[in-house]
């Protein structure tokens, strides 16, 4: 499709909500925020929310399974930081805090829609159905991805940053050249929006008019450097009308406005849109890894006032008051949660399992002669040792 | 009147003007371009998963002109252009290839490919492994390479050592027209990604070859593969030149003069970088007992230098003479006046010849 043909969507989309082109992509004035941090609904006109940038309430079935998921995924972070503690992993870069946007990215898709996480992204991997010893095979340096991306519709966690927006960009290309309906959700941290990649994605995105949904969850630092350092633009959502797609921002720790919007994006994309960029608002809790001293950057301060945003109890606050939380309901979401950690713990606790032989095996189709002979000169070393 | 044509003669049938059409093509010699664009067509036709892309290949059929006429026939779903950015055009070709495509890709001069190196040395080259084979990109970047056309500053650079370097890329580099063909085929059907540098000073060279005809041979399987097999250009007893690319009509000529003072050389087109044909490289040299590696890039931590170490390693007592190298200087890529002083030229791989301790 032409970059003509792009705009002349836009133009469709905005009339059919009966507001400008530019009133479209631009982000609402205000980040949708439909929770308060005390889990309290906003009323509906302090919800952020104006024409054209309205965004049902999800159904309490639809919320229940988010916040189960919710509260699996910050187990999983917290177990895992424990058995880096332990000595039994080499690094895990926690999304404590940011268990929300990590639950609403992968439960806004279709079982044959792709998900391209990052390394921070393990949450959303497994949320994605990824079984989670596979998913923690790079971290226990084993090797570097330890799931079959295509059986899962998962992308292997990209390390370098945003590189893998162009490749959410091109599964959705070919997809969209076989007539399919397949949905991408491309996820970035905000230091990865200062990359190339980054901006080529997005155009590349706008111009072929595919349906990708660009998720930034914006945590507030990339490793140490502040937001500030990144980007004078007024927010990252507004980088969107300058590719001719829409932006918009939400509050990252509120659940209940990350599934209304990433619901609302996914059947757009699907009905032939084009793309869209949504900016999470959240905080990174910890450090960047347990590499990382974080007081050389921020104030303990800083950290603490994100304490009171928490997504999860925030989201537990609401269906309380809402009684959708039942004793036994707690008590099962509580048991699947421990039941995932108890897998890690477990896992984690096996020796890794690896052969060296194999380092030769997966570098072409066919292993070259070249291959062939320093695989057999490591199998001799290796046969010696063992002797 | 006699009319020759089926336009000015409808008795004529369109078959016999057909017949009449290859006969004439068949006196017509073909480019080296020409057998680019032709498989890239029968790529095409060949598996409908193949789709071409990059700048300017789409309505004007790329600045070299290799994918002419692939959108006015196939259409733009299968041949189109992108936005100008290197690194999004192989980013996307990685999706797409993840999906079930098979890109063609080009770059459209060698130096112009670095933007998207990044991609191609984390991405292209590493999927496959970091997935333990789940995941494999069979893909295509093509790169229009080396020097010896006068092109300004950043169109000239030799960049195939970057890739050879890196595992998990094939190299190809074809130096005659059948293997611009046969080549591209096999880069096209290959199930990992190739990055194919085509010598630009070549794309306008002619040679009588039947294309229809290598293209039922591809077919029929019953070519010979081109991938990790190097190609004797010109069969000798003296010497070996090793060499690819551009360098081996360079060669070539230096054989033919060197023939003309009794030496009778041997030239061998290595023609697939990656993977490397140690086995005829090396029943050459130690046929010869001597040998010269020729390429247009910088010599330093080069290709020619992984030769010259491979040749060392496995020939070392076949040997009469230390392997030389005859390669640009290690210099960035002069302007188009001051090119000749620095690409290799036949006299001075003769010169190199001379210094391979005949008197011993």
């Amino acid at each position: 499709m032409s970059a003509d043909a792009s705009s002349a969507r836009i133009s469709e989309v905005s009339k059919k909500f009966g507001i400008t082109p530019e009133d479209y992509m631009l982000p609402a004035r205000h980040m949708i925020n439909l929770l308060n941090p005390d889990g309290s609904l906003r009323p509906d006109n302090e919800q952020g929310t104006e024409p054209g940038h309205e965004y049902p309430l999800p159904s309490p079935a639809r919320l229940m399974e988010a916040y189960a998921a919710l509260v699996t995924g910050r187990r999983v972070n917290d177990q895992n930081s424990a058995l880096v503690r332990q000595g039994r992993m080499a690094v895990y870069p926690s999304s404590h805090g940011q268990e929300a946007c990590q639950i609403a990215a992968a439960l806004c898709l279709d079982d044959n829609d792709w998900l391209f996480p990052t390394y921070r992204d393990t949450v959303a991997v497994l949320s994605k159905g990824v079984a989670p010893m596979e998913v923690m095979t790079s971290f226990r340096g084993e090797w570097h991805c330890g799931y079959d991306p295509k059986a899962y519709k998962c992308a292997p966690m990209s390390t370098p940053l945003t590189t893998q927006l162009l490749h959410a960009v091109g599964v959705a290309h070919a997809a969209k050249l076989r007539g399919e309906n397949t949905v991408v959700v491309a996820m970035c941290g905000d230091g990865a929006t200062s990359e190339g990649d980054f901006h080529e994605a997005l155009n590349f995105a706008a111009v072929f008019n595919l349906p990708v949904i660009f998720f930034v969850q914006n945590n507030k630092y990339a490793i140490s450097v502040p937001l500030s350092h990144q980007s004078a633009a007024p927010s990252l959502a507004h980088k969107a009308v300058g590719y001719g797609m829409a932006g918009e921002r939400v509050d990252g720790n509120d659940l209940m406005a990350l599934m209304a919007i990433m619901t609302r994006a996914v059947r757009m994309a699907r009905e032939g849109n084009g793309p869209l960029l949504i900016e999470a608002h959240t905080y990174r809790m910890q450090a960047h890894t347990n590499a990382d001293d974080d007081k050389r950057y921020r104030e303990d301060s800083e950290v603490q006032a994100w304490i009171a945003k928490d997504p999860v109890t925030r989201m537990k606050a609401y269906l309380e008051d809402a009684g959708l939380l039942t004793e036994e309901t707690v008590a099962k979401i509580s048991e699947d949660a421990e039941a995932v950690a108890k897998t890690l713990r477990d896992g984690m606790n096996q020796d890794a399992n690896t052969d060296p032989r194999e380092l030769f095996e997966h570098v072409y189709s066919t292993k070259s002669t070249q291959l062939a002979e320093q695989q057999a000169l490591l199998a001799d070393e290796l046969d010696r040792e063992e002797a | 009147m006699t009319a020759t044509t089926s336009r000015v003669n409808p008795n004529v049938s369109a078959a016999t003007a057909r017949a009449a059409a290859k006969a004439a093509n068949e006196n017509q010699p073909v480019t080296f371009g020409k057998a680019l664009n032709t498989a890239l067509a029968d790529g095409l036709v060949a598996d409908n998963s193949v789709v071409i892309f990059g700048e300017d290949v789409g309505t004007l059929g790329g600045v070299f002109r290799i994918t002419d006429g692939l959108t006015a026939r196939f259409g733009a779903d299968r041949c189109f252009d992108t936005p100008l950015a290197e690194s999004g055009i192989v980013g996307m070709a990685v999706g797409m290839a993840i999906n079930g495509m098979r890109p063609v890709i080009e770059m459209q001069f060698d130096a112009f490919a670095y933007p998207a190196f990044e991609q191609v040395a984390s991405h292209v080259a590493k999927m496959r492994n970091r997935t333990q084979g789940k995941l494999s990109l069979p893909m295509v970047i093509r790169i229009p390479y080396a020097g010896g056309v006068g092109g300004v500053e950043h169109h000239c650079d030799s960049s195939e050592g970057y890739y050879a370097h890196t595992p998990g890329l094939k190299v190809f580099t074809p130096s005659c027209v059948e293997d611009a063909y046969l080549m591209l085929r096999e880069a096209i059907d290959s199930d990992d990604p190739v990055v194919f540098f085509e010598p630009k000073k070549l794309y306008w060279s002619k040679e009588q070859v039947d294309l229809e005809q290598l293209a039922q041979e591809y077919e029929g399987k019953k070519s010979a593969k081109t991938e990790g097999r190097a190609r004797i250009a010109r069969a000798g007893s003296d010497a070996t030149l090793i060499t690819y690319g551009p360098s081996v009509s360079t060669a070539l000529a230096a054989a033919k003069m060197a023939a003309e003072e009794g030496l009778n050389l041997e030239v061998i087109d290595v023609r697939s970088i990656v993977p490397f044909d140690d086995e005829t490289v090396c029943a050459s040299v130690r046929k010869t007992g001597r040998a010269i590696v020729i390429a247009e890039a910088q010599g330093f931590a080069s290709v020619a230098s992984e030769i010259v170490a491979r040749v060392q390693e496995r020939c070392f007592h076949s040997l009469a003479a230390p392997v030389l190298r005859v390669t640009g200087f290690d210099i960035p890529y002069p302007a188009p006046t001051l090119e000749k002083y620095h690409l290799p030229s036949a006299e001075r791989i003769l010169d190199a010849v001379d210094q391979l301790q005949w008197e011993a």
